[in-house]
């Protein structure tokens, strides 16, 4: 058969993939602007075998739900947008303590407080530093468009139960609304994968397992912290992920990431028009982040400009990964405002004339 | 030149913007092009104005908000007011001239004014206004054939809402003549 | 030899941490006595909170869960819906239900969801060491009412047996003790057919237990008793407050 392609907003797209890639329960509590994702979930669920949606009465509620059921050895998902990440935050922490796997999403709204509900990426550091307390990270996927929202889910899932980690798809508001023709993958049959840690009950066949954070020995938890951190060193290596667009010659290299790398593709083809060499490096992983093909770069170009929709965040990260080899420059909108192909021209071109 | 069309959908909330918009884009995929449909949201969406872009191109689309559209239309005084001069010189407005009384002010833009509201109550075909003016941009565009669009409307309608069918088509038909 | 009196299986060779005194290790027996006799090990999940009671599921040799503050129902209900043919508990003291997760309580049991909650109230924060609780009695002197709970400045105490008891989801509620031989078989009974209830897919099914804490009350263990029924018991009356048994 054909590929049949359908359109569908970012939003049902995540939904409708997650589910097709054997996610049994969604817990979840309305916030503009990913509530489609939600309402997609409640309507198919349903008719899902096995499938579980539940409106939660918060999102503090949500996430330990999905601490259940992810202890319990399901695939287990949950969404919200920043404010109500900010109440997750508890049980992310927790499940990352417990080494459970489930998948978050976050789908960006302007902040601090209640911020706005305008497509914004300024939870950056919040996703990639500080999702919970503790010593914790937790594997960050950033798609720009809706058919890789449809494979980063699925691959987040597999990652999730591979390194027993929460992993979480960070979009925006415009990635969740917007709509773009997708083709789905065949379900997935995600019971294959064995949980022998789970706690579903021993059924009398082995001893009791116990889903748990709490280690009052400072020297067992310094272990059980240590082992944790040199899973994050496999993901490192394993699961780092990112795209390369017209770098090989480019003088300018722009970072982006999410629907603001895909902007920076309008503006980079426009200088390429004018004779300036732009290019594009796009971290798909926001953690663990794509160092070394910034090292790699940075030989060959000869200034880098960081485009995100917040006042810098990713920039820290990039300016780490450059190492002072190139100068690296900023060019951010925040609260809800989108920039325009134009705007970030304007920023290559008089890069491009300091850099000559 | 590759193809590249950047169209801006603007008016009211209920007059089916963003319906239209996802007619146009089904009908890019029914040539198999490249297609976005990018809605404005939030409290605009329950009665205030509401726009929506669709880009159509043969390539990979970049940002999917149109800033700069080939073709606008505009269904309510405050989206001409807002979007006319974000038109790209030698694009196309098409407004619906009875919502709107007023007249384009550039010269340097292709302009239609069509009836669309006026016509669709005319014709029992309250609320079809926004598939009059798809329609219209269909005729002035010719970015798919006719025959096609109206496949495309027809594959649109659900079975539950058969009886929708043929006051689209009548609507389609009259935007398309007209 | 005939064996007279046996540790139930449902509990773990591990000793428990609790103070000399008091009465979580009776509660714990009673829960493992409940599964022992239901059959029901080998499919329970148990839910363990923060406070006096975190170590539970080092306790019971049921898979167990241990949750963060307050969050045990939320946990639980995740565990339920992945797991609909498992029995599920939760285990939690009165600042961890009553306090910073009364929402999650409230609306597991408005929910009807089918699990069941062992509330152990002792009417202080024991953990912590001794400061008020939601349900700490007005004029009880604690670690932060050190003249003595007041309503006006600290608020008055919660009966969360009777709150519950008006939610259409909740099947069963009801409240025992373990002040004495008596009250101890009566709460097992109560716990036993919390359980039944959930087995028999009712809905929601809460026992409170009212406990004493000799620590953190300054009391000894016989005193604590005493207190418990001289003044628990009058503010928190036993008795079947939704259901039946």
């Amino acid at each position: 058969m054909a590929e049949q392609k359908v359109l569908m907003k970012g939003n049902e797209a995540i939904a409708e993939a997650a589910i097709r890639a054997g996610c049994k329960c969604f817990f979840g509590y309305p916030i503009t602007p990913q509530t489609e994702l939600a309402e997609y979930m409640a309507k198919r669920m349903p008719k899902t075998e096995g499938g579980v949606f539940l409106q939660a009465e918060s999102e503090v509620a949500a996430i330990n739900m999905v601490m259940g059921a992810a202890a319990a050895g399901v695939r287990v998902m949950t969404s919200s947008s920043s404010p109500g990440i900010s109440l997750k935050s508890e049980g992310i922490s927790y499940i990352i303590g417990c080494d459970l796997p489930c998948v978050i999403v976050n789908i960006q709204r302007g902040g601090p407080g209640l911020g706005g509900i305008q497509a914004a990426q300024s939870d950056y550091f919040q996703a990639t530093r500080a999702l919970g307390h503790g010593d914790s990270y937790a594997v960050v996927l950033a798609p720009s468009e809706i058919q890789e929202m449809v494979t980063l889910t699925a691959k987040a899932f597999d990652i999730a139960d591979k390194y027993r980690t929460p992993v979480m798809i960070l979009g925006d508001g415009a990635m969740g609304q917007m709509m773009e023709p997708v083709v789905l993958p065949e379900p997935s049959d995600a019971e294959k994968i064995e949980k022998t840690w789970a706690t579903s009950g021993h059924g009398n066949k082995r001893e009791h397992n116990v889903v748990n954070s709490l280690y009052i020995e400072p020297n067992v938890l310094e272990n059980i912290v240590k082992e944790r951190f040199e899973r994050y060193a496999t993901i490192k290596k394993e699961e780092t992920l990112y795209e390369e667009y017209m770098t090989e010659d480019a003088d300018i290299v722009i970072a982006a990431f999410g629907i603001t790398a895909r902007i920076a593709k309008n503006a980079i083809k426009a200088a390429r028009e004018q004779g300036i060499k732009a290019g594009l490096i796009r971290p798909i992983t926001l953690w663990p982040f794509p160092d070394e093909v910034f090292a790699k770069v940075a030989d060959t170009a000869k200034a880098f400009l960081c485009v995100e929709m917040n006042m810098g965040q990713m920039l820290e990260d990039v300016k780490l990964a450059v190492n002072g080899k190139k100068p690296v420059s900023f060019f951010g909108r925040t609260g809800g405002v989108v920039p325009t192909p134009r705007e970030i021209l304007a920023e290559i071109v008089k890069l491009s004339q300091e850099v000559k | 030149m590759a193809y590249n069309c950047n169209i801006l959908l603007a008016g009211f909330g209920g007059q089916g913007i963003l319906f239209t918009g996802k007619l146009l884009a089904k009908c890019a995929m029914e040539l198999e092009k490249e297609v976005t449909w990018m809605p404005s949201y939030g409290p605009e969406m329950r009665g205030g104005t509401a726009n929506c872009s669709v880009i159509v191109s043969d390539e990979r689309i970049g940002s999917p908000i149109v800033v700069e559209p080939d073709i606008l239309m505009a269904m309510n005084l405050p989206s001409l007011d807002k979007f006319e001069n974000s038109v790209v010189p030698g694009g196309t407005i098409i407004v619906d001239s009875s919502l709107i009384s007023r007249k384009v002010e550039r010269d340097d833009v292709n302009v239609v004014y069509i009836p669309a509201t006026q016509m669709a109550n005319e014709n029992g075909l309250k609320g079809l206004a926004n598939v009059i003016m798809a329609a219209k941009i269909v005729h002035t565009s010719a970015f798919i054939d006719y025959d096609k669009f109206k496949d495309v409307i027809r594959a649109m309608v659900p079975a539950k809402k058969a009886h929708l069918l043929e006051p689209n088509l009548k609507a389609a038909d009259l935007g398309y003549n007209f | 030899m005939a064996v007279v009196f046996e540790k139930p299986h449902a509990l773990t060779d591990a000793p428990f941490h609790y103070c000399p005194g008091c009465t979580h290790g009776i509660i714990h027996r009673l829960v493992a006595e409940a599964i022992d006799e239901l059959g029901i090990e080998g499919d329970t999940i148990g839910v363990a909170p923060v406070g006096c009671a975190v170590f539970a599921y080092n306790y019971f040799n049921c898979d167990m869960i241990e949750a963060a503050h307050g969050r045990a129902p939320a946990v639980a209900t995740g565990v339920k819906r992945a797991r609909p043919d498992k029995t599920v508990f939760t285990y939690q003291g009165d600042g961890d239900l009553a306090a910073i997760g009364t929402a999650e309580t409230v609306h597991a049991a408005t929910r009807g969801e089918n699990i069941t909650v062992i509330f152990v109230n002792n009417a202080i924060y024991g953990m912590t060491g001794g400061q008020m609780a939601p349900t700490s009695l007005i004029g009880q002197v604690t670690a932060t009412t050190p003249y003595g709970r007041d309503a006006k400045a600290n608020g008055l105490p919660i009966r969360i047996c009777e709150m519950l008891s008006t939610l259409d989801g909740v099947a069963y509620a009801e409240r025992v003790s373990v002040d004495c031989v008596k009250n101890i078989l009566s709460a097992k009974k109560a716990i036993k057919h919390a359980f039944e209830c959930q087995l028999a897919g009712k809905g929601f099914s809460i026992v409170e237990v009212l406990s004493t804490c000799p620590t953190n009350w300054g009391l000894s263990p016989t005193e604590a008793l005493e207190w418990l029924r001289a003044n628990m018991m009058t503010q928190y009356p036993l008795g079947l407050f939704k259901g039946e048994r």
